[in-house]
């Protein structure tokens, strides 16, 4: 039986999910169209395995945006592989590169999917940061319908107070899926909107907290001060908080994520990465990259615009969507 | 600073080759390779890489190099020239109507910033055209984007149009243009939402606004951190709007930036203006030749010069000159002379232009402080008048009351004093200098000078 195969199985032995892939194959068709298609074109140009058939890999690989250096590594591994194995016919090699490809993904051991860490029983504070424009807020929104429609009680804060109309944006979400938004005006201090946050999470005996900050790039260094202090503000009011600080990334961005996850990791202890915008053309290849190079797990992923569009990072889904040609085209 | 990845590692490539007398064919293939992979790490598309690396290799293991008297410099050349012509040629300027108003359209991805780019734009055509643009709030789907745009409108006190967000964005376009025409603005920004260019249904909406209203530029508004989908994304909306120009974002990040090389190389649109900042200021023109030469850290002059052109009063300059040679320079001056510095924008950005700035030892990643500049400034605001014009006053007595003023400490004050001692004393050699060449080339120094650089 083939790897893939046992891939397929493995995944659809979980009826329960389903439904879950069926938004990771429509969400990413793009992404796995263009990805597996290279892979079989590839394939079906080779009939050896040769250096010129590792270049155009290299190439396919590099064009859907997997770091140069996973790249390196994952070539270099590749060619032990196939010396090892000895193989020479380009389509039993196409086994061993998805082979790779999930290996990484998986990491080495921890199969299961990371969700996000909630406290049962007490106030959940989840700070999330990144670039401007990655979808912070709309990430915001979205998570706030999921965990309401689950009962919790959701408090929102406006720290993003730099950007024109940003906390209006959030006041919208608010409306939209019935939440309380915490906010001062334009300009304030960002530090003390999320105090006065979670003062009222605290007496409103809230169970989540989501707090917005201002889109900033990662080289502003008193930005980043600035966001620190956020986080100390956070450190000092509730124990053992902030819970989950979630680094957004636009699945469009190329190498800068890697210096994104970096730099925002010293500011902030990153808990994890939302991936948004996966629903375009851009390739998932930047997520191969990040849990390669920075171990960071990716807890959830944005598929589109409606509001229930974002899902919980499921590396089975995922690599099952993302081969799911290949894995027919076997039987 | 932008693209600094990508020049530091040619310039690594380049070193090594640099102090050879002779290139060889190995040397040549060792450098493309370098090249390759800083071009691949800084987003380049691996299409655009390719081509570029052939082009060089042609060229540089050919006749050309070997030929030179200094083939190190023959291949950084090439590789300039190169770079050059890949990032496009001629820096692009905005159209203008014939019948005014002249109609902008801003389109791209979601996040790209489009919004913040309109009204960027919208300050950039008022203070440096002298236009008077209308804002339009085209944005109907995302939460507050209208909002956002309105608080621009306020911010810059300019005219913005909208009508909520159930009406239907042709139609608000369409509107649009005759309040324009209405009430004599002579440039339209339309601010339309951010979209997938794989969406079928908001890129029809997109060619039907282009069909109502006609523009006379589409702008492509890019995140200058995207990745190899760059190229994607600007085919699509080439394909499907004819997009007559590129605006690169965020490009004050530390993103390499390779995308905005690629994305001319693809679709052969200029890249026209890069969003350089937060603040609605920080727009400014592309300069593609410009900016091969930062790419291959040999500094931006140019821009330099043009922005010391804005920002210096050239009479003040002058009166500054004449205080120098004579030697009267005062505390006051300094601090003039200071202040006017500071309106170039910040420090950092102006080393960044400086050539061989971000190879000189400790200069590379100093932070600049600002707060250092601050802090001078305080000591000289607590002297009194008298002390600032004859620094000779200050006793001990004096300098512990300045340092108290300030808040700051004594042998601070002492340190600036020195400095500023040492400072006039150079300043008589350089006139002296100055001088004695005067009469020969009969050519005027420079307005001003860096005194604390």
């Amino acid at each position: 039986m083939s790897f893939l195969k046992k891939l397929k199985d493995k995944f659809q032995s979980n009826q329960s999910k389903e439904e879950v892939s069926d938004k990771y194959k429509e969400g990413l068709s793009k992404t796995r169209k263009s990805f597996s298609e290279k892979i079989n074109d590839l394939v079906a140009k080779y009939r050896k395995v040769d250096e010129d058939f590792f270049e155009d890999l290299e190439e396919v690989l590099i064009a859907a945006d997997v770091g140069v250096s996973t790249v390196m590594d994952l070539i270099d591994d590749l060619k032990m592989e196939v010396k090892r194995r000895n193989i020479s016919d380009s389509h039993e090699v196409k086994n061993v590169i998805s082979e790779k490809l999930v290996e990484i993904y998986y990491g080495d051991d921890n199969e299961e999917s990371v969700g996000l860490n909630l406290q049962d029983d007490a106030l959940t504070v989840i700070l999330f940061v990144g670039v401007n424009g990655v979808g912070k807020t709309t990430t915001i929104g979205k998570l706030a319908h999921q965990l309401k429609s689950e009962g919790k009680q959701v408090l929102l804060t406006a720290g993003d107070t730099f950007r024109a109309g940003a906390i209006e944006q959030l006041s919208e979400w608010g409306k939209r899926v019935d939440v309380e938004v915490i906010k001062h005006s334009e300009g304030s201090d960002p530090a003390a909107v999320i105090y006065d946050g979670i003062q009222a999470a605290k007496s409103r005996n809230a169970d989540v907290l989501l707090c917005d900050t201002a889109g900033r790039l990662q080289n502003k260094v008193n930005l980043m001060n600035e966001l620190s202090k956020v986080k100390r503000v956070i450190e000092r009011e509730v124990p053992n908080a902030p819970h989950e600080v979630l680094l957004v990334l636009d699945a469009t961005t190329g190498q800068n994520a890697l210096s994104q996850a970096k730099t925002f990791s010293e500011a902030t202890d990153v808990s994890g990465i939302v991936l948004t915008k996966l629903d375009g053309t851009a390739k998932g290849g930047i997520v191969l990259a990040i849990r390669n190079e920075l171990g960071t797990p990716v807890k959830l992923v944005g598929l589109g615009e409606k509001v229930t569009d974002l899902q919980t990072f499921d590396p089975q889904a995922f690599v099952y969507g993302l081969f799911a040609d290949m894995v027919d085209d076997e039987e | 600073m932008a693209f600094e990845g990508l020049a530091d590692r040619l310039q690594n490539t380049i070193q090594k080759i640099k102090g050879k007398g002779k290139v060889t064919e190995q040397d040549v293939k060792e450098m493309t390779r370098e090249v390759r992979l800083a071009l691949l790490e800084a987003d380049v598309n691996f299409k655009v890489v390719k081509d570029f690396i052939k082009n060089i290799k042609e060229r540089a293991v050919g006749q050309e190099v070997m030929e030179s008297l200094t083939p190190g410099q023959q291949v950084i050349k090439i590789v300039k020239e190169e770079l050059t012509a890949l990032m496009g040629g001629e820096e692009s300027r905005i159209a203008a109507a014939d019948r005014p108003p002249t109609v902008i359209m801003m389109v791209g991805l979601q996040g790209a910033g489009k919004t913040t780019t309109t009204g960027k734009l919208a300050n950039l055509l008022r203070k440096k055209y002298n236009r008077k643009p209308l804002l339009v709030a085209a944005d109907v789907y995302r939460p507050a984007a209208i909002d956002q745009l309105e608080t621009l409108g306020k911010q810059l006190d300019m005219p913005v149009y909208s009508a909520g967000t159930d009406a239907n964005p042709v139609d608000i376009a369409n509107e649009a243009l005759e309040k324009a025409k209405e009430e004599h603005l002579d440039y339209v920004l339309i601010d339309t939402a951010g979209r997938l260019h794989i969406d079928g249904d908001l890129m029809d909406e997109l060619i039907q606004i282009k069909n109502n209203v006609s523009p006379d530029e589409i702008f492509l508004v890019v995140d200058a951190m995207t990745g190899q989908d760059a190229v994607n994304v600007a085919e699509s909306f080439n394909e499907q709007l004819d997009v007559s120009g590129v605006v690169l974002t965020k490009l004050d990040g530390d993103t390499r930036g390779g995308a905005a090389l690629s994305i001319k190389a693809v679709t052969d649109k200029p890249i026209k203006f890069a969003g350089m900042g937060e603040k609605l200021d920080q727009l400014e023109v592309f300069h593609p030749e410009r900016m091969a030469s930062r790419i291959l850290g040999m500094g931006d002059v140019l821009s330099l010069i043009e922005k010391a052109q804005d920002n210096v009063d050239e009479k003040r300059a002058k009166e500054l000159e004449e205080k120098m040679r004579s030697a009267s320079f005062t505390f006051d001056d300094f601090l003039e002379q200071m202040g006017q510095v500071r309106n170039m924008g910040p420090l950092e950005d102006l080393l960044d232009m400086i050539p061989g700035a971000n190879k000189m030892k400790g200069l590379k990643n100093v932070e600049f402080d600002e707060k250092q500049i601050a802090h001078v400034e305080a000591i000289i605001q607590s002297m009194t008048a008298q002390e600032r014009q004859d620094p000779s006053l200050l006793n001990a007595s004096r300098r512990k009351r300045i340092a108290r003023g300030s808040g700051r400490s004594v042998s601070e004050v002492n340190r600036l004093i020195k400095q500023f001692d040492e400072m006039k004393k150079m300043m008589k050699q350089m006139t002296n200098m100055q001088q004695g060449k005067k009469g020969k080339k009969g050519k005027k120094s420079k307005g001003f000078q860096f005194p604390f650089l």
